[in-house]
């Protein structure tokens, strides 16, 4: 188990504040936030490549904070891989090998088997040079695991890929935190990479912890309008409740739950949020008339604008959708929103 | 750059005007001697001396400058902190004082009246007139270009190369020799040379420390000064032979295209 507490660094231009985490053991832990906001500081600190103003790092109830990096058991992937460029495949996976106490069989054993899970037996000869982005990956994940570190810190390991190496990639990633029973703290700013690889995540802002909790959970309950925003809640407005009732200036809002006096946001999810042209008078849907005022085209996807009174809305809807209704710049619709997609923080 | 552009054309007759500035005197100096001058020079003992010990004081103010440079160059690639500009300046000094200056400088601190002088003294360290003088000097002028190139060498080496190395379980020594070093040492080849370079061309600093024992710069001055510009030259022509070797091993070690990831 990894427990930060109450950690603080100050690197002259920019600090960490007050950042505590806990991550279970074999857990995938996953680090978002938007850049500039510490996640690799936090990383590196973990890692002991940064100086820790005050607060502790342990592993495994072992406090590592003034221990050397080459004794901590942390390996770390980086983005742009940090690959030895003087050495080949093979070398780059062995290099960690002489300061290990392992036997030559047992080495050569886990180089077999991280050389089957990551499919690179031929490229072993080459120079990194030589290598494409998803091979580069492969070949940074096998030389950090090959020396059985207790934690694998991951800093965007997937955002240098294109699109298509990126799915094989992650997939990759999972199996390999499965199979090598390691924890898995990641740095992303993809929440998809998120809900598919973790269990639990934190969100950095500004050098201070945002959030933490379980992905989903993070995803449809955040606590704050960062949070929110990250998480890809693009509609939040700043709003007093009334019972159940969600005020945002002209416009009121039946929203079917009783709300904390102490809340002053109200957020739903784009995608959240149903475009008809008659008002969906079933399972609880609570209908807003407006008129849409803007499309963005996004490919598979429209954002939609509409406006209810003074109040802007925005939705996410499928091309063929809202192609099939007809509907204009300036036509009249209802929006249908479920009690279930308000959030209230 | 198309041809008929006119800014083509400056830069083309600048570069035309540089080459001619630089070539010029060299090539008629180099040519003036007759072979049988240049190799009746290589054959006086006085001359070969000199030339000797030009290179073996140059070859140990750049050993030196390697040994002393190279954990100054590697922290200052390494580290921000108040005060690294001035560290910066301080080193770069050397370059633009007047070499009398120079010699003026260390004689002034290694006289019985300094403090480091008479413990020099005292431990038997004779610099004024010595070959441990000329080193001194050279040092002084060499070092710059030491630390400069190989600092510019460290800084091409990403720290999180080093970063992954010590995390795979290698202290910052190995991790120096086995990663920074075998990705920088060109440069400190590079910046060796430099250094020696700049150490043999050296004169004004030295004839102030040590007019004797003489190195060739100094005897080509005492050649100039007392026979003139005919028996002057083949001791330049030979001494500048040496430099171009030098020279052109750095732009052929330069012109090797180094790993990168």
């Amino acid at each position: 188990m990894i427990r930060v507490t109450d950690l603080n660094i100050n690197l002259g231009g920019f600090q960490l504040c007050d950042i505590n985490l806990t991550i279970a053991e074999n857990e995938f832990f996953v680090l978002m936030g938007p850049t500039g906001s510490g996640k690799t500081v936090l990383l590196e600190a973990i890692a002991g490549l940064i100086p820790v103003k005050t607060g502790n790092i342990s592993v495994d109830k072992k406090n590592i904070t003034r221990i050397p990096p080459e004794k901590r058991g942390v390996g770390i992937v980086y983005q742009d891989q940090a690959l030895f460029p003087h050495l080949t495949v093979k070398e780059n996976i062995l290099y960690g090998i002489p300061y290990q106490k392992i036997k030559k069989s047992v080495a050569e054993k886990r180089l077999d088997d991280l050389i089957g899970i990551l499919n690179i037996s031929h490229i072993l000869d080459r120079f990194p040079v030589n290598l494409s982005g998803g091979e580069k990956q492969r070949v940074a994940m096998a030389r950090a695991l090959i020396v059985h570190p207790k934690i694998l810190l991951l800093d965007e390991p997937l955002s240098a890929l294109d699109p298509n190496f990126r799915k094989e990639m992650k997939t990759a990633l999972k199996a390999l935190q499965q199979s090598s029973m390691t924890t898995f703290l990641m740095v992303t700013h993809d929440f998809g990479e998120a809900f598919y690889l973790a269990d639990n995540a934190a969100v950095i802002n500004q050098g201070r912890i945002a959030q933490t909790g379980r992905v989903d959970d993070l995803f449809q309950h955040p606590v704050s309008p960062f949070v929110a925003e990250f998480v890809g809640m693009e509609n939040i407005f700043p709003a007093s409740f009334i019972g159940n009732k969600a005020i945002l200036g002209d416009l009121e809002i039946d929203i079917g739950i009783n709300v904390r006096h102490t809340s002053t946001y109200l957020a739903i999810r784009p995608e959240d949020i149903q475009i008809s042209k008659t008002p969906i008078l079933e399972n609880g849907y609570h209908g807003l008339k407006g008129s849409i005022s803007d499309f963005i085209d996004s490919g598979i996807y429209f954002n939609v604008s509409v406006n209810v009174g003074t109040v802007i809305f925005q939705i996410l809807m499928l091309k063929n959708t809202l192609l099939d209704m007809g509907i204009t710049t300036g036509s009249e619709i209802y929006l249908n929103i479920r009690p279930a997609a308000f959030h209230t923080f | 750059m198309k041809k008929k552009d006119p800014f083509f054309w400056v830069t083309i007759s600048c570069g035309i005007i540089i080459m001619a500035f630089i070539l010029l005197p060299l090539v008629e100096m180099m040519a003036a001697p007759s072979l049988p001058m240049l190799k009746k020079t290589i054959c006086d003992k006085d001359v070969v001396r000199s030339i000797r010990l030009s290179i073996i004081t140059a070859g140990s103010a750049a050993l030196i400058s390697f040994l002393l440079g190279t954990p100054l160059a590697y922290f200052l690639a390494r580290n921000h902190f108040r005060g690294k500009r001035l560290i910066e300046s301080i080193i770069d000094l050397p370059i633009v004082i007047p070499h009398p200056v120079v010699g003026i400088a260390i004689l002034s601190v290694a006289g019985k009246n300094h403090w480091l002088g008479k413990i020099l003294h005292e431990l038997g360290i004779r610099i004024m007139g010595s070959v441990t003088g000329i080193i001194v000097v050279l040092i002084f002028v060499g070092m710059p270009f030491y630390v400069n190139c190989v600092k510019d060498g460290f800084e091409r080496v990403s720290p999180r190369l080093e970063n992954v190395s010590r995390s795979l379980g290698a202290s910052m020594f190995s991790t120096f020799f086995r990663v920074t070093f075998r990705l920088a040492w060109r440069s400190m080849v590079i910046g060796f040379i430099m250094a020696m370079a700049r150490a043999i061309s050296e004169f004004g600093a030295v004839v102030i420390v040590a007019y004797h024992p003489m190195i060739a710069p100094v005897m080509i001055y005492e050649r100039f000064a007392g026979f003139g510009l005919k028996y002057s030259q083949p001791v330049a022509v030979w001494l500048v032979s040496v430099c171009l070797i030098l020279f052109l091993t750095v732009r052929i070690l330069t012109l090797r295209k180094p790993a990168t990831s």
